[in-house]
């Protein structure tokens, strides 16, 4: 029974008295693509320059291929990182920044030069091999990075927030570079990043972070659908969250009143709450039906239009229930030009109860 | 129209400083190679006579050596210590940091007298008054601050994760000082060093009072003066001015050029 590449086994981290990572527990395979995300101060950088060694951790262990690491020295391991500032070298040439590393383990120069050479290739930079830094795009250099990093060949990579500089349209070119680099290479990749964005379209895994803790380990698509937690619900935005009084408990199924109204939320029996507990649910803004006229059954709530996002072709609406609750609603555009919408005319919003989700955490 | 009045006031200004500055240094050279003895106007005949005196003078090489080597060790001491003391400042947080800050910058701010008169107690005091090397020590004292300032100016510019990014690539701490520290302050230490070989050799009061015989060029130039007037003195004045010039130039040079480069990282 091998253990996972990288194990994080009650790993905390303090820095006087505030704690950074509080007993952190993760595990990590080889060739995954895990992103750790969360607000900023949440102790997903802390975590990554732990991985690096430029931290230590306070308490507990790190292991990464079966070695304790709290003790290595930064340049004594081969965890190569991609940072957010990027840190190239600028007195060196595109090709001396690559060479780098292979330099600094006692490389010969050709050796390094031709493996500087291939990986410049590999990331489509092989034109800028003599170039000066100062004189590349962002997105050059984000390459340069990669290059950098990977011309040592490691079995994983850190990325602290790497495409945080790049403009929109870069950033989704970046993205396909770096999931098809990983896929190709096969090895581990962790990704910190604050976007969603980015973190749901690369990685295998995300871990969501909160104030030092994790708040949720898992796929985007079940972190999206089922958030574990009020914070992860709230994070992942867009969704509807509502908290009330469980009133009934039958067929896999609890009947929660809330101040906006009484609804029922379908649940494994083994997650169904307790009659007269308190519970949340969360209904994710696509899931919900806007309708001008009253629904006949289920969950429904009378409410009034507030205000509207409108981003490409899905539109956000912020509409209020009678008693203040905020519900948000998203809806195509081309769906909602078939509505005509006043401001102060009563809408109505209805889900089935097998789309909404009941929080498990708190 | 009111700001080009202002403008122009404000070039003439300038201009008029620069007069001031620089006249008396014109006249010196444009007197080395007057033919007359007296600094006197009308001219005389131009002449080298007073090149080729000094030239021939083996006082006068030997005086240059001796400054030549006390600019060159100072400036390399200096330097040293300017760029360490950089770098503990910039790399780690400790007490008394700002103490230790001021200690640092303090010597310019002491009236170069009293410094001098300090050290010729001091080094009489040891036993080490009188020779090259007690002059050598008291200019990298006095230098060395300068050199920190240029150097802790080039280091704030430094990307906090560059040296990080150099231990994460492989690099011991030692090795990422000599691969990413120094090439990445290189311009900013040549600068200094230059600076700090322009003040050595032009500093006077401390050198007087401690070289004893090692006579450096500006106190063989006090010691020419005092008694006579020698147009000797303009024409190694001349050459004392070109000197620190060519540093003091090379200084900026090498500073301003590559200051104006971004470091590495910013969006582009």
């Amino acid at each position: 029974m091998s253990e996972p590449l990288l194990v994080f086994d009650k790993v905390v981290k303090r820095f006087g008295d505030f704690t950074a990572v509080k007993q952190m527990d993760l595990n990590i395979g080889k060739g995954e693509f895990v992103a750790i995300m969360g607000p900023s101060g949440c102790g997903k950088t802390t975590t990554l320059r732990m991985l690096a060694g430029l931290e230590q951790p306070t308490q507990g262990e790190i292991r990464l291929d079966g070695r304790v690491m709290n003790d290595v020295k930064p340049h004594e391991r081969d965890t190569p990182m991609v940072w957010q500032s990027l840190a190239l070298f600028p007195f060196l040439s595109v090709r001396e920044n690559v060479e780098f590393g292979l330099k600094m383990r006692g490389f010969d120069a050709a050796a390094r030069r031709d493996k500087a050479l291939q990986w410049l290739d590999r990331l489509g930079m092989s034109e800028f091999v003599g170039r000066d830094i100062a004189t590349l795009s962002g997105g050059q250099k984000q390459r340069v990075a990669l290059a950098r990093s990977l011309v040592t060949e490691p079995q994983i990579l850190l990325l602290d927030e790497p495409l945080s500089a790049l403009d929109a349209h870069l950033v989704i070119r970046m993205q396909s570079v770096l999931t098809n680099l990983q896929r190709e290479l096969g090895i581990t990749f962790v990704y910190v990043t604050h976007s969603q964005s980015e973190a749901f379209a690369m990685a295998d895994r995300v871990v969501i972070m909160s104030q030092g803790e994790v708040a949720q380990v898992g796929e985007p698509k079940d972190i999206y659908r089922e958030p574990a937690n009020r914070f992860v619900a709230e994070f992942v935005g867009r969704n509807n969250i509502i908290s009330g009084k469980v009133i009934s408990v039958a067929e896999g199924k609890a009947t929660i009143a809330s101040q906006s109204g009484d609804f029922s939320v379908t649940a494994p029996a083994a997650c169904l709450p307790k009659a007269g507990s308190k519970a949340t649910f969360v209904i994710s803004a696509d899931l919900v039906k806007l309708s001008m006229t009253r629904p006949k059954t289920g969950n429904m709530v009378p409410v009034t239009l507030i205000s509207e996002e409108f981003i490409g072709s899905v539109v956000t609406l912020f509409l209020e229930s009678q008693d203040g609750q905020e519900f948000k609603v998203q809806v195509q555009e081309r769906e909602l030009s078939t509505l005509d919408l006043k401001s102060n005319e009563t809408l109505y919003l209805s889900w089935p109860a097998s789309s909404a989700h009941l929080l498990t955490g708190t | 129209m009111q700001q080009r009045v202002l403008t122009w006031f404000l070039r003439a200004y300038i201009g008029v400083i620069f007069l001031f500055v620089f006249t008396p240094i014109a006249f010196s050279v444009v007197f080395s190679f007057n033919s007359q003895r007296f600094p006197t106007i009308p001219l005389g005949e131009f002449s080298t006579q007073w090149y080729d005196t000094i030239l021939a003078d083996h006082d006068v090489w030997q005086a240059a050596l001796t400054s030549i080597v006390v600019a060159v060790s100072a400036s390399a001491i200096a330097t040293l210590l300017g760029f360490c003391t950089a770098y503990s400042d910039y790399r780690y947080s400790f007490r008394f940091k700002g103490a230790y800050l001021a200690l640092i910058l303090l010597p310019p701010t002491i009236p170069l007298i009293i410094m001098a008169l300090a050290m010729l107690a001091w080094f009489s005091k040891i036993g080490a008054s009188g020779q090259v090397w007690s002059i050598i020590i008291a200019h990298s004292v006095l230098t060395a601050p300068f050199a920190m300032a240029i150097i802790r100016l080039r280091l704030n510019q430094m990307d906090e994760n560059l040296e990080a990014a150099a231990w994460n690539l492989g690099a011991s701490e030692w090795s990422a000082m000599r691969h990413v520290v120094v090439p990445f302050c290189k311009p900013a230490i040549v600068s200094a060093a230059c600076l700090c070989a322009a003040v050595s050799f032009d500093e006077f009061a401390i050198a007087w009072f401690v070289s004893g015989l090692n006579k450096t060029v500006p106190v063989f130039i006090l010691e020419i003066v005092t008694g006579n007037i020698d147009p000797r003195v303009n024409a190694i004045g001349t050459f004392v001015f070109m000197t620190s010039m060519a540093l003091v130039v090379a200084a900026q040079i090498f500073f301003s050029t590559k200051q104006l480069r971004k470091p590495a990282g910013e969006a582009g």
